[in-house]
């Protein structure tokens, strides 16, 4: 190889990066505006061990083993210890790490911003979202709305509140009943469902099928369908919250449904958290919510990939 | 065997006999759900696309193909005949099989075919081929500027424009990846 042609390629290296500097500071600034979001509503920012003995056993997400112990996959248990220990509002930005999962909207190592906050439920967790994102959106100088993947997407209050049922209804070329029936719900969302929520305001989907819900809560008087929503923007799923099931009772049987289910997928099976389930009769009252951060830097900057807001992906490292 | 986390733009596995290949693949997994894995896979010999999802937990064959070095023959009706350079094993190409690199087929000429099981399925050409200049237009001097081209006839009969030096009965060099004029032959 020529001399010429290396350093060549390394402009090009640099030029693709230089593309990406913007989408770095921009992380930065939304990093700050969220502490200073929270910090602002009495939130205590507080970190949790990355390492854990026992993940919560999910039959879909897969933790990665390091020695005796686990990558954490999300902060969701200790945080909800804390929760049981006293603390009322907490947040947390946290790495995560899921084994397997690479794709435009997906890297296994990524960033997860959760927060819990005692004496509320999903409902009043939508609004607090709701303000989160047009607190970001004011504090980026983006007045009350966002450009992204050729839609203008107004934040201001309410946005569109969806049921999975209304949506199946909607859009899906099969009745939710049937989709869960023969196990169709994950592509029926995927395929015909996702591309439309997200549009004109941002979307709470939300009273997702109680089988489909680990950790939520299940709905007073239905309980056919878990306290569960996720949010989307330009058909990008963001977040996933609920009101908490805080039975430890229930949780126990649904953690072994779902290490039932693992076993049966041929998948690892890791111990049960046994110290979250002692701690979870002590949890009052609570909603929480997992909000993807790399996501939330994509739609604020219009990022066609996730690759495009981290500073290396899994390839460069 | 593949699974479906081995799949990737580019790989080619075979469904239903037939041999696929990946032309656009994405991972996406909704909520708590499981991993999906959306594809557009192009049938490598009707070129027919589908778009199934497959899920962690499926998995495919990989697709039986070969290579082979063969050198062209001659056609006749709609079929393009190679030998095998090696084993001398004779093996037909329909003409849509074949497609554009008809252009640049000439006697002897050795180019790649690609087999599914013992059946050519493809060609790849050699990225240059020289071939005789069989009709064009004298170059009038005076009136051409750099830059001009004109249109001249191959012994294939492929038709292409090239600079205006380029004489009857000469020979040029064209890419097959872009059909165009790369340079005159010095005989």
């Amino acid at each position: 190889m020529s001399h010429g042609s290396r350093n060549s390629a390394f402009e090009d290296e640099t030029a693709a990066f230089s593309n990406r500097k913007p989408l770095l500071l921009l992380r930065a600034r939304i990093v700050q505006s969220v502490r200073e979001f929270f910090i602002s509503r009495d939130y205590l920012e507080i970190e949790t061990p990355q390492l854990i003995p026992a993940p919560a056993p999910e039959a879909h997400i897969e933790s990665i083993p390091v020695g005796d112990r686990y990558l954490h996959a999300s902060p969701e248990l200790c945080m909800k210890r804390l929760l049981a220990k006293g603390f009322h509002r907490i947040f947390q930005i946290a790495r995560c790490f899921r084994e397997g999962e690479r794709g435009d909207l997906h890297l296994p190592e990524f960033s997860l911003l959760e927060w819990y906050r005692t004496g509320i439920d999903y409902h009043d967790l939508m609004d607090e979202c709701e303000a989160l994102f047009l607190f970001l959106a004011q504090k980026l100088g983006r007045g009350t709305g966002l450009h992204c993947r050729g839609l203008d997407i107004d934040l201001n209050t309410p946005w569109e509140r969806l049921s999975v049922e209304t949506a199946f209804e909607r859009f899906a070329t099969i009745p939710l009943d049937q989709a869960l029936l023969n196990n169709h719900f994950d592509p029926v969302i995927v395929n015909d469902i996702e591309p439309n929520l997200g549009i004109k305001t941002p979307t709470f989907l939300y009273d997702y099928p109680a089988s489909l819900a680990a950790l939520a809560r299940l709905k007073p008087g239905s309980p056919s369908v878990a306290e569960r929503f996720e949010i989307y923007v330009a058909g990008i799923e963001l977040a996933n919250g609920f009101s908490e099931l805080n039975d430890p009772l229930e949780q126990r049987r649904r953690f072994k449904k779902e290490l039932k289910q693992r076993v049966s997928l041929g998948r690892r099976v890791s111990p049960m958290p046994e110290k979250f389930l002692k701690d979870l009769s002590n949890m009052p009252e609570t909603a929480g919510i997992a909000l993807g951060l790399d996501r939330l830097v994509m739609i604020f900057g219009d990022a066609r990939t996730i690759d495009e807001v981290v500073a290396f992906t899994p390839e460069e490292v | 065997m593949y699974n479906a986390s081995d799949l990737r733009k580019g790989l080619k596995i075979e469904i239903d006999g037939e041999p696929y290949v990946v032309t656009v693949f994405e991972f996406s997994k909704p909520g708590k759900g499981q991993a999906l894995y959306r594809c557009k896979l192009k049938n490598m010999i009707t070129g027919v696309i589908i778009d199934p999802t497959y899920r962690s937990g499926d998995s495919f064959k990989p697709a039986d193909l070969s290579e082979r070095r063969m050198q062209y023959l001659y056609n006749q009706d709609d079929e393009f005949w190679f030998m095998d350079v090696e084993n001398y094993e004779q093996s037909a190409l329909k003409e849509d099989q074949v497609g554009d690199a008809k252009n640049y087929l000439i006697d002897n000429l050795e180019v790649d075919i690609l087999f599914f099981g013992d059946r050519p399925i493809g060609i790849t050409l050699p990225n240059f081929v020289d071939l005789a200049v069989t009709k064009a237009d004298p170059w009038a001097k005076g009136d051409s500027v750099t830059g001009d081209t004109k249109p001249i006839t191959l012994e294939t009969g492929y038709e292409l424009r090239v600079p205006p030096f380029i004489e009857e009965g000469g020979k040029i060099t064209v890419d097959t990846r872009t059909g165009e004029y790369v340079t005159r032959v010095k005989e």
